[in-house]
């Protein structure tokens, strides 16, 4: 699959894609190819697209637990992503990492990452690296809202600006920390953090990828310039449940018109206005095409043999002690 | 030859892998500019510089995250969370990450870090500066676990512990920073995973790790001289990977075995070892598995109580004599 993302139509086919994925994911999930649910990234395709247009190919990213978007934009394979859901060898990870947990360390996707802010510093670290093998990478560190209030992200900031570190820092603030509305949860203001660390700060629009991917290009410009750390809040939405478990337990938090009103934002069809009707339908039969053979090669791919379950533990070779029965 | 105390050993061993790999790199809370709080890096900044060797901000989380990422795109980091205590402030990075990444992505990475931290009483720094926690780590699968307690081991295994592809804790003993040993010129590296017979003998097997293990000598001159039992002493020196060969032949040459551990009593590493024994050497115990550990509860900061608590050279002699009587 093409990683380029230039032109107004590649950012539409992408966010389409990423669009296409998450709703193949939820109808396995929903009959049963999928094991332990999704958090699905629909409504806020914008903010990976966006950013990951901004990177260059050998640029690296972390991920969050909403991470299928990301990783997509950073230029996975889409069936080998819907395989690892569905836990089959052929994964990513060969069905070892799961929804939360997709990595491929080859194209810069240093992984998704199930803890709420925890990626940060590994950026932050990998950012070090690249300062100091002068190799111009930059690292994105994606996160939520929900992330702004844990202490790791506050002390990845800290340090990332002391150290002048060549990672951007993009918050998705999607109104919601699981059911919590952003303003019982945040005190003060997301870009006002950052600043506190002497990190430039900025708000887009998160439904625009356009909008997003210019301020992504200039932190992305600082970054490599040596001028260290960024911080982008993205205000956006995410059209369906926190997570796939949330429909089955019925839970109630949004107001059924808030959710309507961010669906007229749909950052899909904001792009589609900057492409041709033929663009459009090329890019919608393109990503059809792509998930329903990913789809294909998923379920036909073989679930892993547990006689390899201790594999991988240790570079060493070591293996996890109480395996042998 | 030349005598250095524990603490010097910390710096030469490191120095030793930094002159031989640039891409091993150190960053911790107070280890460049002053040294370390215990002096154990000493010369290391002016040596290698401020980019291979970096002060922090009292952030641990930050800095184990640092760690892994860089460990994760080409550098070998040394990290130093200054207190094994703090691990607690700082675990998410090291169960939930650096531990399983390397699984989680089917091998797509690996994680050559060390993470260096001084564990255990002895500094009369009260219960959240005097624990330790080496049973802590051995309970995460993914890390691998080393308490060396001789000058010349914290030289050999930390250079393992550096060249090693996979994360270790390396828990430095507070209370030995002190005590000195003669080391060889030169390189040296110790293979991790071999435990050390330290003092021979045939009526019993103690076990023991970083400090308990001089105490468990002494207790073994003691119960030698006094009473004529001989003991052999194992040093583990290594939690994960464990030797568990040499440890099953002693048993199964003396008998019996007595492990003696610094950490709390429940789920203490002796716990897995008297487990391991039990299952594997049943046959050769004439008497009961016997653990002497410090018993379940924060240490105290007094003196007199911190003391009390520990095994001490006269309760590992006593137990093990009264315990052989009973048999």
């Amino acid at each position: 699959m093409t990683r380029s993302l230039n032109t107004p139509a590649e950012l539409y086919g992408r966010m389409r894609l990423i669009r296409e994925f998450e709703e193949t994911a939820l109808r396995l999930v929903k009959s049963g190819d999928i094991v332990g649910g999704i958090h699905p990234y629909i409504g806020e395709e914008a903010v990976a697209v966006g950013v990951c247009a901004a990177l260059a190919d050998d640029d690296l990213i972390t991920s969050t637990h909403r991470g299928h978007g990301h990783v997509l934009a950073k230029g996975a394979d889409p069936a080998r992503m819907l395989a690892e859901l569905a836990g089959r060898t052929t994964g990513l990870n060969a069905g070892r990492g799961g929804s939360m947990h997709a990595a491929d360390v080859g194209l810069g996707i240093l992984g998704a990452n199930a803890i709420v802010g925890a990626a940060a510093p590994i950026a932050a670290g990998a950012a070090w690296a690249s300062q100091r093998a002068r190799s111009g990478r930059v690292v994105v560190t994606f996160f939520g809202d929900g992330g702004l209030n844990q202490g790791v992200l506050l002390e990845t900031m800290n340090l990332a600006s002391l150290w002048k570190l060549p990672v951007i820092f993009v918050c998705e603030n999607n109104g919601y920390a699981t059911t919590m509305p952003i303003s019982t949860g945040l005190a003060g203001s997301a870009v006002a953090r950052a600043q506190g660390f002497g990190i430039p700060g900025e708000t887009v629009d998160g439904m625009d990828a356009v909008d997003i991917r210019s301020a992504a290009a200039a932190a992305v410009e600082r970054a490599r310039a040596g001028a260290g750390p960024s911080f982008l809040e993205c205000l956006t939405y995410r059209f369906g449940p926190h997570h796939t478990m949330e429909q089955r337990i019925r839970l109630s938090y949004r107001p059924a018109e808030e959710v309507e009103r961010w669906r007229l934002r749909d950052p899909l069809v904001i792009q589609a206005a900057r492409i041709t009707p033929q663009e459009r339908e090329e890019a919608d039969a393109r990503a059809a095409a792509i998930l329903a053979a990913a789809r294909e090669f998923a379920l036909a791919s073989p679930h892993p043999d547990p006689a390899d379950a201790l594999d991988y533990l240790y570079a060493s070779g070591m293996r996890g002690r109480g395996g042998e029965g | 030859m030349s005598t250095l105390t524990y603490r010097e050993a910390v710096a030469r061993g490191m120095a030793q892998e930094m002159r031989r790999d640039d891409r091993v790199v150190f960053l911790g809370e107070d280890v460049a500019a002053a040294g370390g709080v215990f002096k154990a890096t000493v010369g290391l900044l002016e040596e290698f510089g401020p980019a291979r060797v970096r002060d922090t901000p009292i952030s641990e989380q930050a800095i184990l995250g640092a760690a892994m990422g860089a460990a994760m795109t080409g550098l070998r980091p040394i990290a130093e969370i200054m207190f094994s205590d703090f691990f607690a402030v700082c675990w998410d990075l090291v169960a939930n990450e650096i531990a399983k990444s390397r699984y989680m992505s089917d091998g797509q990475v690996s994680f050559p870090l060390v993470i260096r931290s001084a564990n255990g009483a002895g500094v009369r720094f009260g219960a959240q500066h005097s624990q330790s926690v080496e049973n802590w780590a051995m309970a995460v699968p993914g890390l691998k676990v080393v308490a060396p307690s001789t000058p010349r081991d914290v030289v050999g295994l930390l250079a393992a512990a550096i060249r090693d592809p996979d994360p270790v804790l390396f828990f430095e003993q507070k209370s030995l920073y002190a005590t000195k040993g003669e080391i060889e010129d030169g390189e040296i590296v110790e293979p991790l995973g071999v435990a050390k017979i330290v003092s021979g003998g045939d009526d019993a097997t103690i076990v023991a790790l970083a400090a308990m293990v001089p105490r468990a000598v002494a207790a073994a001159n003691r119960l030698e001289a006094e009473h004529g039992i001989r003991c052999s002493v194992v040093d583990v020196r290594s939690l994960v990977p464990l030797d568990t060969a040499t440890i099953l032949s002693e048993v199964a040459r003396t008998g019996r075995l007595f492990t003696v551990e610094e950490n709390p009593r429940l789920c203490g590493w002796g716990a897995e070892i008297a487990s391991i024994v039990a299952e594997e050497a049943y046959g050769s115990l004439r008497g009961p598995i016997v653990r002497i550990t410090t018993p379940h509860v924060p240490l105290p900061a007094a003196d007199a109580l911190e003391d009390h608590m520990l095994p001490s050279v006269a309760r590992i002699a006593e137990t093990v004599r009264t315990s052989l009587e009973d048999a």
